[in-house]
Order: structure tokens, then C-alpha cells, then sequence
């Protein structure tokens, strides 16, 4: 079996001002080369997850861990998480005014870089991979001189986060909710270039609400999130049960 | 969780220090404490000044005697004493040229960054370098000379070029103007002078460097630029000062005038000494600064304010002339104790007259950082527009931003819009940036850069470097 | 800072008047004579000249139970008539199963908690009112009451150079819920100065709406003041339309005490003539957790001149703030003018507080556009007016009120919407 790049063990979470639990014993296995996807009725704690792996200020993980690569990722502030190699593409991209998208990556690269004790990128090296990445989703080169996020569209946010996935060639990729608030096309654009990033050497974790997106991104395991856990585990055919039947089915299951 | 907290932030900004705050050992002649009318009369005896000047100062004086002291900015001081406070401080030698200046005072230009040597050959941009009250090397003067271009200290202005200055002196901030301009009148030392001719593009910057070096002085002096009919100039200012744990008076007067389809930008980054982190010393900056714009010219200001203790000062533009453009861009930090009410006055007088006004406020620590803004647009001035953004980012929770808006519209083809925002910099930015790699300390860099990045833009190269330099080294350096 | 000299002007103003008796009226009366009226020097008296005030020689009233033709401003079945700050009983018509309705004398209103204990005893006319108002309305809204129907207090100016203490004081109870309408008209006469001052205690999870409707007479003048203070999870809402007046001058000041509170404040201005409108509105965010929204709409034409000053503050600590503030101002005529001064002042971090102040013109694209659809240019005018202030006037919530807006729209300005 190939390595793991992503444990999470029994992994509890609340939100930190109202103590509200979130997450109640979640565990999932990520290996090298896989796709996984985790599905869920709103509310389940899915973005929690994406929130929690990332490290994102208020949530509390009160029991369990999380470790990337054998590294403890909860002692980790969240940009020494994202050097180790944690990508989460963001389900409402955040807008940065009078930053450009060019000089914000290129500060990121290198900064990754540096901590891994790497060159810096030269400035042509640089623009040369912005070029070549733009292409994979089709984002207009134009739109990597502009501010951060700042006018995009829907669609043209969703594909900078994937643009900013390849430029960063991360391990382990959460999407969380990638697919909503795109059009056919759109969805085309950015599974392709999903599909085109994905290797043997790293992991995508998909969230999703829905099916629609494993259509073009084929994944090896199915998880349900339900009530801030993993209920069910399946392969690609149980999210296609899921759409056909909903999550109630699960959680009545569950009860009894 | 580990992380970033704003209360870190706060105590790296307190321990901030001043990287200005040397003092150079210059020799100095200094006239005793106090102010008189006999003190006028020896400042403009000790500068050798025709009796017009005399009677300008002493005017002056009799009108700032009759006057108090300003309470209306959102700003709280301990007033100087103007008793206390040495109205005239020059260093002891003279310079014939350059190569004379006393090796110390090359130094102190060194440590500051602006050494005249390098910046002649380097930039080209002409330099006039005013340490405490008097005006000590100018640069570039021949090559200006032969465009017809007067760029040289107040006080050689008075003696080379009285008809110039006799005309323009006071027409746009009249002594009896406020407290301050009725002060810096009486005793202004000395400052610039800049004349720009008919048509003439000036082909580099000019600019001047103000540094207050004794102790317990003032400094006052006095900027005049006119750009003649169809010219352009863009001049630049610098202050500093050094450390010293007593609050020092700056009250400059700087008048812009700006005739028929000319142009002035006029650039300052100001950091004069702060004060410690606990409040104690700084400058007190109080500065009236205005211009004059006749018909189809232009004025635009723009500001990096990261210094001074307390500062008061509004740069303005009257629109006198129709057609005629008045702008304002500001950056304005504050931290520890600072304490900052600023912003401009745009007065519409002429026909189809146009103003825009970007102010972005940065209060950290538990500074209070006002803007103060005056939009008036006159009966006569048909067509007037202005646009108005003024934004605060709040650093800390101790802190206070504050938004003063004046808009007086009395002409009903006028169109104005003023928009303010005031919020807390943002926590999903942060993460964001952090989720992408970015340490915090480089994320907040990145998004203030971005904030204030409208603002720098309207520097010229050289200052916009190092405007950045100044907010790095208030913000960039804060988190350990 | 206090004065012990006695100003001439307050001097000759007071000269003639009574003496107050009770400990309250005299205090504020001692108060007064220490006062001064204010100029444009004072920051929040800046665009606003109060001479016409200050140097007229006026009357207070007397009771009478002369006929008022009031009925045009009617909105609803229960109604109170004041006429120059005297409650006149045999035209008003109410029931006190609802709101608690008490008519009380200055030392009836003293003993209440909280009665005058907010009010700004630098306020010159805040004193004026305390020291000389005759009979007070206490309003008191049951807690956990639900009240419908709105109970409407109609304000009538009658009489030459008569000074009109009107003094009103509502306690909102616990999660209660119900509205005012105060309607301000003069009858005949001219000259009148009046001078109103409401209180208003909302209390913990309380509904309290005031709908204002001021139209007086051409040469007659006001000054109102509201004092209001929220407690938890309150929501007060308070909209003024102004139509006519010679000098109006509403202070809106709102003590926001309790977290979880929702402040809204609307006004529409109509100026005409040398009208004179000043809104100013003080919203002071005490503690965290709250919301606050103002939008002001002015329409000036003729010489009249408009004032906005919106004041937030967001104190210490009061985390969590969300405030906005927007005026618009249209002048219609060359010789209008508008005063805009939107102010926010933060001492918290976690806010986000903003406003926006635009002056301008009808657009001019959009009154083509209305045009060359066959509408007069005039036409076109009060469409796109009535859009202007439209959103204002929907705040009412109330098509009784709104026709009534339209009424006087109508009366003094020649148009409706």
C-alpha cells in the first residue's frame, strides 16, 4: 500500500466561543494517489473539517489528532500547515484589494520554498509557471495581474483557487464545496484541471454536497459525513445511491 | 491553538523603535528661550532681512499675540509652552558650497538616507536639506539655473529674488489664518523656495529634507512654490527628527501657488519622531499647508504620515480657477500614543472644478487616528465634482478611528460623493494568505501594502520605496 | 464650562416668563439662566443660526377650547390633541386599555425613575422645555403588550409668537410591541416656536417605532428632541419626514444600553422657500453585539437649506458593531444648499461601520428616458423625486400614514408622488 499522507484519528472539534461540537470521533485515511470524497447533509460538519485540517481560528479540537505526513498538523500555525503541504481551496475565496494575484503566489512559493530549504524561483521561472498554469483551467493571464479574488466571477474564483493549487503543488488538496455555484462548463474546466494535478505522489479530498462533481473527478472512496462523523464508506457507486435516495436512509439506519 | 493574536501584534508595535532618533553633534547657535517682539526682530536681524519681512513677522506677531490656541481637533495634549521654546537654532558654520559641509552633518544625511553625494548622481533629483531652522545645502542649483528654475533656501530667496517673494508670501495662508500660521509668520527661520517659469517642465525632482537636531527648539519654516503659468514641478518633503523625551513644536507654513495650466504634486512622508511606546516625547506637528489653483491647474498632495507625537494638518487646495483640479492621497499610521487629525480642505470656488480625496487611516496601539475633511463647494462653481473615499483599518482594540466629514454644497450642479469605511483588518484575508503559506506577519504586510497601495502609487519612485520601507518597519517587523 | 455671567440674550428671551416653582422646572431654570443660545461656533450648532429663536418676544399659552380643524390629520382611532403643549381633551379620542395614557404636571413626571435623567443639561432648549413645559404625557406600554393600533399624538401650533413646550415620556415595557405617530401642524397664526422633548425607555426585547410627520406653518419654528435608551435585544426605528416649517431642528440622540439592539433611522426632507431643515442624529454604541442603520433623503428647493449631521460613536469595547450611515441630497433649485457631516467615531476594533454622502441632480439620462415616454418634464421630476425618497416613505409601513404624507405633499408643495 502506498504512504499516508493525511491521518485523522478520532478527531473532535467545537466551536470555540459557543462550545458547540462539531466534529464527535472522525477518523479518515489518506494515501498517496487517492481521491476521496466525503459527502454529507448541510449542517454535517464538512466545512468544519476543511476548517479544522486547515486551522482556521475558532475551532477548538478537543480530542483526537491530525497528522500529515508524519507531522502533528495541530501544533502548526495555519501557513506552516499550508508549507507542509495542505492546500484547501476555499468555498467563498477570499478578496484581497490592491494585492495582486501574482505577487501574492509568488510570496507564497518562496516562502514555501524557503521553508523547505529551497531556491527562491527567479522572476522568469515564475511567470513562466504562471503561464503554464493558467492554461490548465483556462484563467485568463490577465486575471493573475489583477487583485485577489477582487471582481472575479464565481467561476473565475473557483478556478484561481485550482490555479493556485497547481502553482503550489501541494500534498493533500481539501476542495471544499469547489463544485457549487458553477455552471457545466465551469465544472468541466476546473475537474480537468483537478484531474490533470492529480498523482501518484499526492491526495484530493472532495467536499461535496452532491454528485454532480464525482462525475469528472472519479474518486476511490465515498465517505458520509453525517452528525460529526464518518457513517458510511463506499466506493464511487454509493455516491450514486446517495443521489438517488438522500441521507436520510443513513442517519435512520444509524439510529437503529 | 497557536497562532497569531492581535495582542501580539500590539506589543511588537509598542517595541517598535525609531530608527531615526540619533542626535548629531553639530555646533549650533541657538538664541535663548521666549518669544518677544524683541525675538522677532533677532531672527530677522540675525538673517540680515529687509525691513518689509521685518514688518511681515511683526504683524504677524501682534495678530498670533491676540490669538488661542485651537481646541477643535479630536486630538489631547499638553500645549506648549511657547515661552520654553527657542525660536532660532542654526548650525554655527556656513556653507559656501557642498564640499564645505561639516563631515558630522554629511553623516546625519547619510544616516537619513539621503546622502547628497549619491543622490546627485544617482537619481537626480535636487535636494535642499533644512536641519533645525536653517536651510544647509541645496544641490543641483546650476542645472536648474539654466531652465530658469529657482530652487534654493527661503532666506537666499529674500536677498536674490525679494520681488518674487514679496509677491507670493502670505497670499494663500494668510498670517491671520489660525494660531499656528500666525506663529510660524512671526519666527519662521527658514525653509524653501521654489519658482518654476513660464512652460517650463522641471526635468527632476526636487526636494527637501527637514530635520529638527537641537534640543529644546522649534522648528518653523516656510515652503513657497510657484509654478508659473504652464509649468510643472513635483516636489518632495522629508522629516525627522531625534529622539528626546520632550515634546518639540514643528508649526511649518508651506503655500503651493499654481497659475494658469500649471501643475504641482506635492509629496511628504512625514516621520518625525513618534514618542516612545509610553507617550513620552515626540513632535508636535502643526502644519498649515494650502494651495492656490488658477484656471485649468492642478494641485495634488499626497502624505505618508507615520510619525510625530500629535499631528494637525490639513493640506488644501482652493479651486479658485474654472477647470481647475485639486487632489488628496493620504496614508496615515498611528501607534502607541500617537495621535493624528488630518485630511484636506477642497474649496470649489471656479466653474467646472474637480476634487478627489483618498485618505487611508491605519491606527494601531492605542493611538487615535482622525480624519478631518472639508468639501465646499461655492455659490458660483457650476459643475463641481468631487469624489471622496476615506477608509480606517483598526489594528488594535485600544484604538480609535474617526471620520469627520465637512460637505457644504451651494450649487445644485455640483456632484459629490464621500464614502467612508471603518473595520477591523481582515481575519479571513489573514487566514487565507496563511492558508496559502504566507506567515502572518508577511500576511499583514501584503494586505496593508494592498490597503495603502492607491496612495503609493501617486509617489514618485524614489519616496514610494521608501514610504513602503516606513510601514514595513511599523507593521511588517511586528509579529515575532 | 460654566458661566456666571448672564447672557443679555437669554436675559431678554426669559424676560416676562414665570419663575418655575417646583424643585425640577427650577433647577433646569437655574440651568437655563447659565446658558446661552448657540452659534455656529458650536460644532453641532455649525450650519444652523437659531436667532430667529433667540430674539423673538414670545407668549407661553393659555388653555382654550377654541375649534381646530384637525381632521385631515387623523391616521388613527386613538389620537391625542395637543394644542401649543396643552392637552386638549375634548378633541381627543383614546382608550387606555392599551397604552396606559397619564397626563401629569412637572411634579407628577419627577417622581418616575428615569424621568429627565437623560437628557444633555448643556442643551439649551432641552432645559427651556424642563423649566417651562405645563402638562407632560406619560406613555406606558405594558410589558409583554402587543399593540396594533397605533396611538397618534397630534401637535398643533395656533396662535402668534406662542411658545410651545410639548414634553412627552414613553416607557416601553418588557417585549412589548407597538408604534407612535406624532403629527406637528399649525392651525393658524405665525411665529410660533415649538419646543418638543420626548423620552423614550425601550426596554429588554421591546418593539418601539415612532413615525414623525412635521408640517407647520411657513413662519413657525421647532426644535425636537428625542432621548432614547435601548435595552437587550431592543429594536427601536424612528422616521421623520419633514414637509414644512420656517426652522426645524430634530436631535435624535439614542443610548444604545443593551447588546443584541437593532437602531433604525430614516428621514426625508421636502425644503421649499427659505425653509430651513436641520436633521442631527446621535447614535452611541455603549456596549457590543448591536446594529445601526440611517438613511437620510433630502429634496431641496427654492432658497431652503439642509443640514445632515449623523453622529456614531462606538465605544470602548463595544465589540461587534454594525452601523451605516447614508444621506442623499438632491437641490433641485440654484439657490438651495446642503450640509452633510456623516461622523463615526470608533474606539473598538471589531466594527464595521461605514457611510456614504452623495449630492447631485436628478439623472439626467433617466429623466430623458421618462420623457421621451410622453411624461412633461415635470412629470418627470416628481417621478424620479417620489423614487428618491421613496424608500424613506416605505419605511412608514402604513398606507394611512403615506396617504396622509401625500395629503400635505400635496398642500405644501403642489405635488404628489
Amino acid at each position: 500500500m502506498s504512504k499516508v499522507l493525511l491521518d485523522i484519528k478520532n478527531l473532535h472539534a467545537e466551536i470555540e466561543d459557543e462550545g458547540k461540537q462539531i466534529l464527535k470521533g472522525l477518523n479518515l485515511t489518506v494515501r498517496a494517489g487517492e481521491i476521496h470524497a466525503i459527502m454529507g447533509p448541510n449542517g454535517a460538519g464538512k466545512s468544519t473539517l476543511a476548517s479544522v485540517v486547515a486551522g482556521k481560528d475558532g475551532y477548538e479540537v478537543t480530542e483526537g489528532s491530525i497528522e500529515m505526513d508524519g507531522k502533528d498538523l495541530l501544533e502548526l500555525d495555519p501557513d506552516e500547515r499550508a508549507k507542509e503541504g495542505l492546500f484547501l481551496a476555499f468555498q467563498y475565496p477570499v478578496e484581497i484589494p490592491g494585492v495582486s494575484n501574482i505577487n501574492f503566489l509568488r510570496t507564497a512559493i518562496n516562502e514555501i520554498k524557503e521553508y523547505r530549504k529551497e531556491d527562491p524561483v527567479s522572476a522568469k521561472d515564475f511567470m513562466s509557471m504562471v503561464r503554464e498554469k493558467s492554461k490548465l483551467v483556462e484563467l485568463d493571464a490577465k486575471l493573475a495581474s489583477r487583485s485577489v479574488n477582487e471582481g472575479f466571477s464565481g467561476g473565475e474564483k473557483k478556478r484561481n483557487e485550482i490555479f493556485q493549487m497547481a502553482m503550489l503543488e501541494p500534498k493533500v488538496s481539501f476542495l471544499d464545496e469547489t463544485d457549487s455555484g458553477l455552471d457545466i462548463d465551469a465544472l468541466r474546466i476546473v475537474a480537468a484541471g483537478v484531474n490533470k494535478l492529480k498523482n501518484e505522489n499526492n491526495a484530493v479530498v472532495l467536499i461535496t454536497h452532491y454528485q454532480r462533481l464525482l462525475d469528472y473527478i472519479i474518486p476511490d472512496f465515498v465517505h458520509v459525513l453525517a452528525d460529526g462523523k464518518i457513517v458510511k464508506t463506499g466506493d464511487k457507486n454509493l455516491a450514486l445511491e446517495l443521489e438517488e435516495k438522500g441521507y436520510d436512509w443513513l442517519t435512520e439506519e444509524k439510529a437503529l | 491553538m497557536a497562532g497569531y493574536t492581535e495582542e501580539e501584534l500590539a506589543e511588537e508595535l509598542k517595541n517598535q523603535e525609531y530608527k531615526f532618533g540619533f542626535v548629531s553633534e553639530i555646533e549650533s547657535d541657538k538664541i535663548p528661550v521666549g518669544l518677544s517682539e524683541e525675538v522677532v526682530r533677532i531672527i530677522s536681524a540675525k538673517k540680515n532681512e529687509p525691513e518689509w519681512l521685518l514688518d511681515y513677522r511683526l504683524k504677524a506677531f501682534k495678530i498670533w499675540e491676540e490669538m488661542t490656541e485651537p481646541e477643535w481637533a479630536h486630538v489631547h495634549y499638553e500645549k506648549p509652552k511657547f515661552q520654553d521654546i527657542s525660536y532660532f537654532s542654526a548650525p554655527k558654520k556656513q556653507y559656501e558650497s557642498w564640499d564645505d559641509v561639516d563631515p558630522e552633518m554629511k553623516a546625519t544625511m547619510d544616516k537619513l538616507g539621503i546622502s547628497m553625494d549619491e543622490q546627485k548622481k544617482l537619481t537626480g533629483v535636487a535636494v535642499d536639506f533644512v536641519m533645525d531652522s536653517v536651510s544647509v545645502a541645496t544641490s543641483f542649483k546650476e542645472k536648474l539655473g539654466e531652465l530658469g528654475i529657482i530652487f534654493c533656501s527661503f532666506s537666499e530667496a529674500v536677498h536674490d529674488h525679494p520681488e518674487l517673494v514679496q509677491k507670493y508670501l502670505g497670499t494663500v495662508v494668510p498670517s491671520s489664518d489660525n494660531f499656528y500660521a500666525a506663529l510660524n509668520s512671526a519666527v519662521f527661520s527658514d525653509g524653501s523656495f521654489c519658482y518654476i517659469p513660464k512652460g517650463v517642465r522641471c526635468p527632476m525632482e526636487l526636494s527637501t529634507y527637514f530635520r529638527i537636531n537641537e534640543a529644546g527648539t522649534g522648528q518653523f519654516e516656510r515652503t513657497l512654490l510657484v509654478a508659473d503659468k504652464g509649468s510643472y514641478v513635483s516636489y518632495l518633503e522629508g522629516c525627522t527628527a531625534p529622539q528626546r523625551d520632550e515634546n518639540q513644536l514643528h508649526a511649518a507654513v508651506v503655500e503651493l501657488i499654481a497659475l494658469d495650466d500649471a501643475e504641482i504634486k506635492y509629496s511628504t512622508v512625514q516621520n518625525w519622531f513618534p514618542g516612545d511606546k509610553d507617550g513620552k516625547g515626540g513632535i508636535y506637528n502643526f502644519v498649515t499647508k494650502r494651495g492656490i489653483c488658477q484656471t485649468n491647474s492642478k494641485i495634488s498632495w499626497t502624505q505618508v504620515e507615520t510619525g510625530s507625537a500629535v499631528t494637525w494638518k490639513y493640506p488644501s487646495c482652493i479651486l479658485k480657477g474654472d477647470n481647475s483640479i485639486g487632489e488628496f492621497y493620504s496614508v496615515a499610521v498611528t501607534n502607541n500614543h500617537q495621535q493624528a487629525d488630518t485630511g484636506t480642505k477642497m474649496i470649489h470656488l471656479g466653474k467646472n472644478t474637480k476634487s478627489t480625496v483618498i485618505s487611508k487611516g491605519i491606527s494601531a496601539g492605542v493611538s487615535q487616528n482622525s480624519y478631518r475633511g472639508l468639501i465646499h463647494i461655492g455659490k458660483n462653481a457650476t459643475n463641481a465634482r468631487n469624489f471622496t473615499q476615506c477608509d480606517s483599518l483598526l489594528m488594535s482594540d485600544r484604538c480609535g478611528a474617526h471620520t469627520f466629514p465637512y460637505i457644504e454644497c451651494n450649487n445644485n450642479s455640483a456632484k459629490l460623493e464621500h464614502e467612508a469605511t471603518t473595520s477591523k483588518i481582515g481575519e479571513d484575508q489573514i487566514f487565507y494568505c496563511q492558508q496559502r503559506g504566507l506567515t502572518e506577519e508577511k500576511a499583514i504586510g501584503l494586505i496593508v501594502n494592498g490597503y495603502v497601495k492607491e496612495v503609493l502609487n501617486k509617489l514618485p519612485m524614489e519616496f514610494a520605496v521608501e514610504a513602503q520601507k516606513l510601514l514595513a518597519i511599523s507593521l511588517e517587523n511586528s509579529v515575532g | 464650562m460654566m458661566t456666571t455671567v448672564l447672557s443679555e440674550k437669554m436675559q431678554s428671551f426669559l424676560d416676562g416668563f414665570p419663575t418655575p416653582e417646583n424643585s425640577l422646572q427650577l433647577a433646569a431654570y437655574n440651568r437655563l439662566i447659565e446658558l446661552d443660545f448657540p452659534t455656529t461656533r458650536d460644532e453641532y450648532w455649525k450650519y444652523t443660526r437659531v436667532g430667529k429663536i433667540s430674539n423673538s418676544k414670545y407668549t407661553l399659552p393659555e388653555k382654550s377650547i377654541r375649534d381646530l380643524s384637525i381632521e385631515q390629520y387623523i391616521v388613527s382611532d386613538q389620537f391625542i390633541v395637543i394644542e401649543n403643549g396643552l392637552v386638549r381633551l375634548d378633541l381627543s379620542q383614546f382608550n387606555s386599555s392599551e397604552f396606559n395614557i397619564d397626563f401629569k404636571d412637572a411634579e407628577g413626571l419627577s417622581e418616575l425613575a428615569d424621568f429627565n435623567a437623560n437628557l444633555n443639561n448643556e442643551d439649551v432648549f432641552t432645559q427651556l422645555n424642563t423649566a417651562f413645559f405645563d402638562e407632560g404625557i406619560e406613555i406606558t406600554i405594558d410589558n409583554k403588550a402587543v399593540i396594533e393600533k397605533k396611538l397618534q399624538l397630534i401637535y398643533v401650533s395656533n396662535g402668534d409668537a406662542v411658545l410651545a413646550n410639548n414634553r412627552l415620556f414613553i416607557h416601553a415595557g418588557k417585549s412589548s410591541k407597538s408604534s407612535i405617530v406624532i403629527t406637528q401642524i399649525g392651525e393658524s397664526g405665525e411665529n410660533c416656536f415649538n419646543n418638543l422633548v420626548t423620552e423614550v425607555i425601550v426596554e429588554d426585547n421591546a418593539h418601539f417605532t415612532i413615525h414623525k410627520i412635521q408640517s407647520d406653518n411657513d413662519s413657525n419654528t421647532q426644535v425636537a428632541t428625542e432621548q432614547i435608551a435601548q435595552g437587550d435585544n431592543s429594536t427601536f426605528k424612528i422616521n421623520t419626514v419633514t414637509l414644512n416649517g420656517l426652522l426645524v431642528r430634530n436631535n435624535i440622540n439614542i443610548a444604545v444600553n443593551g447588546q443584541n439592539c437593532s437602531t433604525y433611522m430614516n428621514g426625508a426632507v421636502i425644503g421649499k422657500n427659505n425653509q430651513h431643515v436641520d436633521n442631527h442624529t446621535f447614535v452611541d454604541h455603549r456596549v457590543p453585539n448591536c446594529y445601526s442603520n440611517e438613511n437620510y433623503k433630502y429634496v431641496l428647493d427654492g432658497k431652503s437649506t439642509g443640514v445632515f449631521n449623523g453622529r456614531v460613536v462606538v465605544q470602548k469595547d463595544a465589540q461587534v458593531i454594525n452601523a451605516y450611515q447614508n444621506n442623499g441630497n438632491i437641490l433641485l433649485s440654484d439657490h438651495a444648499s446642503i450640509n452633510s457631516k456623516p461622523e463615526l467615531e470608533i474606539y473598538a476594533d471589531d466594527v464595521k461601520c461605514s457611510h456614504g454622502s452623495t449630492t447631485g441632480q436628478l439623472d439626467e439620462d433617466a429623466l430623458f428616458y421618462l420623457q421621451a415616454r410622453g411624461i412633461s418634464k415635470k412629470n418627470a421630476k416628481r417621478i424620479l423625486v417620489s423614487a428618491f425618497i421613496g424608500e424613506v416613505i416605505e419605511s412608514y409601513e402604513d398606507e394611512t400614514i403615506t396617504e396622509l404624507i401625500q395629503q400635505l405633499l400635496e398642500k405644501e408643495h403642489g405635488w404628489t408622488f
